[in-house]
């Protein structure tokens, strides 16, 4: 699907898909359409984002989503520079705030800022002029990767609307979630969050989501199934007793896949915790589509970078 | 002989049930009368159109000194007092270090005196260092001028705790001050749990988690018969149970902050994630905030306290989770109650008045909140419709983590007198 050329972008940063309209987040996704091309070409690079600087702030540890970014924005010809706390001033006990100065004051038109604290890339639009993309904000919201799914989504079963998606496992503590609630919900889709309660917050159904506690009940019913990787570094407060217990009440396998849609897509933002939340016959199996996620991450944060840059020109990007 | 006449303004002084327009006649800092006579007088204000009310009294309040000079002093924040209309306030003992023992309660007379401006009274730690574990010297500390005892910032945890210093705290017929929360339930919780917190990934403090204290201090209030205070309540469970309490005949006495009158959790959210309205206890629901108010109205909540927690800006300025907890609060309890609860007709203002005076003055013992004569000379002359737009920084205060910037408000404090003085 190619972008409404009518349709006016008007968002100079990304911070979550929750403040988006159904019809900006359709739009991203038909830009990211037009980006995918790229990525199959020999030399896979346009010169849309010359001239631009990305910083990569990932204040938490990431490999995928800094590396897609920095793929992204590279493809897009942007200057790319990156940023680690640990060996920034960070370190130091510099504030973030005076550390988004200090970048910004060396000419940075876009910042991607990944964080553990909900809302630090909210904080850093109002201290800073660049656009900021939100790439993780504690449990928030992960507005790529929603977008991302929805996208693998809808090139997998050619809609949004009408189809039933579950997101299985620590919807507290996802951003995952967060935004694929959002972004699924505002397309039309039926979500369902799947869990054992004490992962489940009951006002999540306020956004428009059904909960459930026994996977096997809605397997059969659901055209996606969407993955979410148990946080084991959260389980200080014993959320569920044991991995073992969840792997045995939630954990996708094989078997239970066999009372699902013969088309059921299986989704996970990875990292995969083997054997806990998915088994390697289904992380690797015909109906995964996990890989293809990340292949598509590219196209999408390609899309983002070079609408929230403001760059008025889609033909610059062909 | 000092003498002043306060002369046709609308006197309300809830203590001795006064509500009308006659004048107020001061002599060497003491109230001489309150009454329709004009005596000679070598100063006279002409309050016409103003409130004349006891000197406001803020009862829960923190002054960081000594520790935290750079967010607030004695000086600065009586200061702020004086600008807000508070002629006394209360400071909490979660300074660094705890007013824990007569010495350090001194030392705020000390410096109170020293700063010259509004009376400060100090609540003295319940336990040793605040730590939870030990009583403090609570003789010591009632010597050294304390009017009631916590450990705000924190509860505290043992049950068994606050069982000995309800019972040991009633030698000195002084309050317990709790602020009330179960930290095993709070964790690491940055705003009230609920549909906001959800969808904003911020871990919540459940409301129960307040409740739960309320409901285990009342209970050891009933076992004990000491004189309990509930810190700025904030949710409609809690106001319930002191409301039943009361009724069963329990020595509790509550408190509630303007901001959880005003404010909800939604404000975490529009304000994209402003520190400035983290605070605890969190904001809650707009059911919490009419329980609130009701609790008010009815005479279940019986005060209302800024709990002024001043930070510095630096430390306010960061990520919404590493932000402290606390707002200031003394330079806009008075307007923003006026405007959001009094100009809204929620309460009286006779009911507001009582709040910030005979109230506050009951529970902490203190000869305060009065115009009877013979009483010390602090009055409050409020212009009940002066307009105007909240600035923080046009305040006293050292800090300016104020949620109430840009407000336009209805009502203001235009002058106080203390002992006798107008400031």
């Amino acid at each position: 699907m190619t972008p409404d050329k009518k349709f006016v972008w008007t968002q100079t940063h990304l911070l979550g898909l929750e403040n988006l309209s159904a019809q900006e987040i359709t739009h991203i996704l038909d830009t990211a359409e037009s980006f995918k091309e790229i990525s199959t070409r020999n030399i896979k690079k346009v010169p849309t984002l010359r001239g631009k600087v990305v910083v990569n702030m990932f204040v938490e540890p990431s490999t995928r989503t800094r590396m897609s970014f920095s793929l992204a924005a590279k493809r897009l010809s942007a200057d790319v520079v990156d940023f680690s706390p640990s060996t920034s001033s960070l370190s130091k006990g510099e504030t973030l705030k005076d550390t988004a100065r200090n970048i910004e004051a060396m000419g940075i038109d876009i910042a991607i800022i990944r964080h553990t604290a909900p809302g630090t890339p909210h904080m850093l639009s109002r201290i800073i002029d660049a656009s900021v993309i939100n790439a993780g904000d504690g449990a928030h919201e992960h507005p790529t990767q929603g977008l991302l799914d929805i996208f693998t989504m809808r090139e997998q079963k050619g809609r949004i609307k009408g189809l039933k998606v579950a997101v299985v496992g620590d919807i507290m503590h996802s951003r995952v979630a967060r935004s694929n609630i959002w972004g699924l919900t505002k397309l039309g889709a039926e979500v369902i969050a799947v869990g054992p309660p004490t992962l489940i917050p009951q006002q999540i159904r306020e956004l428009g989501v059904k909960i459930a506690y026994d996977i096997d009940k809605v397997i059969p019913e659901v055209d996606v199934i969407n993955i979410l990787r148990i946080q084991l570094e959260r389980q200080r407060s014993k959320f569920f007793p044991t991995v073992r217990e969840y792997a045995r009440l939630f954990g996708i396998n094989s078997e239970r896949l066999r009372h699902a849609k013969k088309d059921v897509m299986i989704m996970h933002p990875g990292p995969i915790n083997r054997g806990v939340e998915i088994t390697p016959d289904v992380a690797d199996g015909t109906h995964s589509v996990i890989l293809r996620q990340v292949t598509n991450g590219l196209s999408v944060r390609m899309a983002v970078l070079y609408l929230v840059s403001g760059q008025p020109k889609a033909e610059e990007a062909e | 002989m000092t003498t002043i006449l306060i002369k046709n303004g609308r006197v309300i002084d809830p203590a001795n049930k006064i509500d009308k327009v006659t004048n107020v006649f001061i002599e060497n800092g003491k109230i001489k009368s309150v009454g329709p006579k004009t005596p000679k007088a070598n100063k006279t204000i002409d309050a016409k159109g103003l409130i004349v009310t006891p000197g406001l009294i803020d009862m829960h309040v923190h002054l960081r000194e000594p520790g935290k000079e750079d967010e607030e002093t004695i000086a600065s924040g009586t200061a702020a007092a004086i600008n807000g209309g508070f002629t006394s306030v209360a400071c909490m003992p979660n300074t660094d270090p705890a007013i824990d023992n007569e010495a350090s309660a001194e030392f705020v007379y000390l410096q109170a005196k020293r700063a010259g401006k509004a009376n400060v009274f100090p609540i003295g730690a319940v336990t040793k260092g605040r730590k939870g574990e030990e009583i403090s010297e609570m003789g010591q500390l009632f010597r050294g001028g304390a009017v009631g005892f916590s450990d705000d910032g924190a509860p505290i945890k043992s049950a068994e705790v606050v069982r000995r210093s309800l019972e040991y705290s009633k030698m000195f017929d002084k309050p317990i001050i709790d602020h009330c929360e179960d930290m095993d339930l709070i964790r690491d919780g940055t705003m009230s749990e609920g549909s906001v917190s959800v969808t904003l990934g911020l871990v919540g403090m459940p409301p129960v988690s307040e409740e739960i204290m309320v409901y285990r201090d009342i209970a050891l209030a009933k076992l004990t018969d000491g004189k309990l205070h509930i810190a700025h309540i904030s949710t409609k469970r809690a106001v319930e149970l002191v409301r039943q309490a009361k009724k069963g005949g329990i020595k509790v006495t509550a408190e509630v902050t303007p901001h959880h009158l005003t404010l909800t959790d939604d404000y975490v959210k529009t304000s994209d994630f402003n520190t400035n309205y983290k605070v605890n206890p969190p904001l809650r629901t707009k059911s919490d905030v009419e329980a609130l108010k009701a609790g008010l109205k009815d005479g279940t909540i019986d005060a209302i306290a800024s709990d002024h927690a001043p930070h510095a800006e630096e430390e306010k300025d960061v990520e919404y989770n590493v932000a402290p907890f606390g707002i200031i609060g003394m330079e806009t309890l008075l307007p923003v109650v006026l405007t959001e609860l009094v100009h809204k007709k929620v309460i009286t203002i006779n009911q507001l008045v009582a709040s910030l005076t005979v109230n506050p003055a009951r529970i902490l013992g203190i000869p305060k909140g009065t115009l009877s004569v013979g009483a010390d000379a602090d009055v409050t002359l409020i212009d009940l419709n002066k307009e105007w737009v909240i600035d923080p920084a046009k305040f006293k205060s050292k800090s300016r983590n104020c949620p109430f910037a840009g407000w336009k408000v209805k009502g203001k404090a235009v002058s106080v007198i203390i002992a006798g003085h107008v400031i």
